[in-house]
């Protein structure tokens, strides 16, 4: 019965998932039932969905490596792109709706309010992880640079909350739950870095014994 | 005897093959479809898509309802720019004692009672009383204004407000010479407003004017729009409109009213001095620290356009300000 990929219903099921939000967006676009302020709406729909699907995406290898299962890491990309699509239509809505193209004033947006630098610093992080997420790119840079280069998007996602953090007026509420997933996601991180530490006994140690071991051969 | 039935040719039996994948197909087909319903309805739970709150169904406020139904034309405080909707002005509120969010007002107001309901009346005034909202409504009769609104968060309104000029109730309160300035607190009630048990902000919420600003015609108590009485969600029963200043100066749901020498401590001053000012007039030129008020965007609108100074009421009210750093006095 193992005929095909393993679980092959997966990803087509995420990758129709994924655009739920997209579609529930137009189906409400049309029906005229978006709210008194539907740019407003878009903004926060787009962006919301960026930040979700950049936290799932993050999410992959904790619990690959916490629960040993292998299939997170085969939607990571899935999950990590469909954090690109949104997050580029949130920028290109406030580009081109709530700004109407209007280069001055998205300019000194970008440079003047922190709360949309971070906002467009996470975007511009973004952008070489979803240029480089194919797998011929893993195999030109090397499995190692390529792990390294693709750390930004937890640099990403700590921009990306704060970007939230600084958007809303008082309640943090919500906020607050984003940076707390990411903290634990970091955590868990940490935790197997360290673990890996001290089994293999002083990282120094472990660069010698690789160094030796590579003179010996 | 009985004959078996003939068996069907062998070119008609599924191979065993191409049977076991079919069922694989619908199991993996089911298993995909129940994944893409999962994960999409998680992820639009998540990122807040719900259908918009209804438009509250409210009463027509006694004779004020004919008089902002006949179509005259506009007043000297009214502008004539294309009034929002009733489904707009009612479902889009920022009004924390019910969520901080603009939908959960009007979802969540209902819990709101406004009968009996009673002004205190106290400070610097002849006689400190308690009035009933009734005899107020009684010594009055509501006119209508169509008044600009612009929220703080750069965007904006136009409502047909109804109410009483400030000034008029004012003069029935009798304020001694001492008092400077006016201070309004809303209800502070968390079994009616559930918003005042998470402590976002110190409640009750509390605004205030100069005694100049609250004397000025076009500050109003307004207890109605749209020709009806005002619902939960824009502050019934009464509430502040000072069309000038930012839209979070217009304290809801009033139930004292305050005459002071010194300058009232305001709610957004208190949580926020560096962005919420306690004048926070309308001005394009000095921006809030993490936005841009140059701009605003009216609902209904795609694009944004500028912001007016005093939210284009320079002309009746920039005298108030005339000797004022209106930078520092933000």
């Amino acid at each position: 019965m193992s005929r095909g990929a393993p679980l092959p219903w997966l990803k087509p099921g995420l990758f129709v998932g994924a655009l739920a939000p997209l579609v529930v967006m137009v189906v409400e676009a049309v029906q005229g039932t978006m709210g008194a302020n539907p740019v407003a709406e878009v903004e926060n729909v787009l962006g919301l969905a960026a930040l979700v699907l950049l936290m799932a995406s993050l999410a992959c290898t904790p619990a690959r490596r916490l629960f040993g299962w292998t299939w997170p890491a085969r939607i990571r990309r899935l999950l990590g792109l469909f954090a690109f699509f949104y997050v580029s239509l949130h920028f290109l809505v406030y580009l081109l709706v709530d700004q109407s193209l209007d280069a001055g004033r998205i300019v000194e947006d970008i440079v003047k309010r922190p709360f949309i630098t971070v906002g467009f610093a996470a975007l511009v992080l973004l952008l070489p992880l979803a240029l480089t997420s194919t797998t011929a790119s893993i195999r030109r840079l090397g499995y190692r640079r390529w792990t390294l280069l693709h750390q930004l998007a937890y640099v990403a996602g700590v921009l990306a909350v704060i970007h939230f953090f600084w958007r809303v007026k008082i309640d943090v509420s919500q906020p607050l739950v984003y940076a707390g997933v990411l903290s634990a996601l970091l955590l868990v991180r940490l935790a197997f870095w360290l673990a890996k530490r001290a089994r293999a006994g002083h990282p120094l140690a472990e660069g010698v014994a690789g160094r030796s071991r590579r003179i010996g051969a | 005897m009985r004959t078996l039935p003939t068996e069907p040719p062998s070119s008609e039996i599924t191979p065993e093959g191409l049977y076991l994948r079919r069922r694989e197909f619908i199991k993996n087909a089911v298993l995909g479809v129940g994944t893409a319903a999962v994960f999409g309805s998680g992820l639009v739970w998540l990122v807040g898509q719900r259908p918009p709150p209804d438009a509250p169904d409210q009463p027509p406020l006694g004779e004020a309802a004919a008089v902002a139904a006949e179509p005259t034309a506009p007043g000297q405080y009214d502008t004539d720019e294309p009034m929002n909707t009733y489904q707009a002005v009612t479902t889009y509120n920022n009004f924390y004692e019910f969520g901080a969010d603009y939908a959960l007002p009007s979802r969540n107001a209902h819990t709101l009672q406004t009968r009996p309901w009673t002004i205190s009346v106290e400070g610097e005034v002849a006689r400190p009383q308690t009035i009933d909202i009734d005899t107020i409504l009684g010594w009055f009769t509501p006119e209508q204004r169509v008044y600009r609104m612009r929220c703080v968060e750069a965007w904006s309104m136009v409502i047909p407000w109804l109410g009483i000029p400030l000034a008029s109730l004012i003069k029935r309160l009798e304020p001694t010479g001492n008092a400077k300035f006016i201070e309004f607190t809303t209800l502070l009630d968390p079994k009616q407003m559930p918003g005042q048990n998470d402590p976002i902000l110190k409640w009750p919420y509390v605004e205030g004017l100069r005694m100049d600003e609250a004397m000025h015609p076009l500050a109003l108590i307004a207890v109605g729009l749209y020709g009806k009485v005002l619902p939960n969600q824009n502050g019934a029963p009464l509430r502040l409109v000072v069309p000038w200043k930012y839209g979070f100066k217009g304290v809801k749901s009033i139930v004292k009213i305050r005459f002071t020498e010194t300058q009232p401590q305001t709610t957004w001053a208190l949580a926020a001095p560096r962005e919420y000012g306690f004048y926070a007039n309308v001005n394009p030129a000095v921006d809030h620290p993490r936005w841009s008020q140059a701009t605003e965007r009216r609902i209904g609108d795609f694009t944004r356009r500028k912001t007016l100074p005093f939210n284009g009421y320079a002309d009746q009210v920039a005298s108030l300000y005339a000797d004022m750093d209106l930078r520092r006095n933000f």
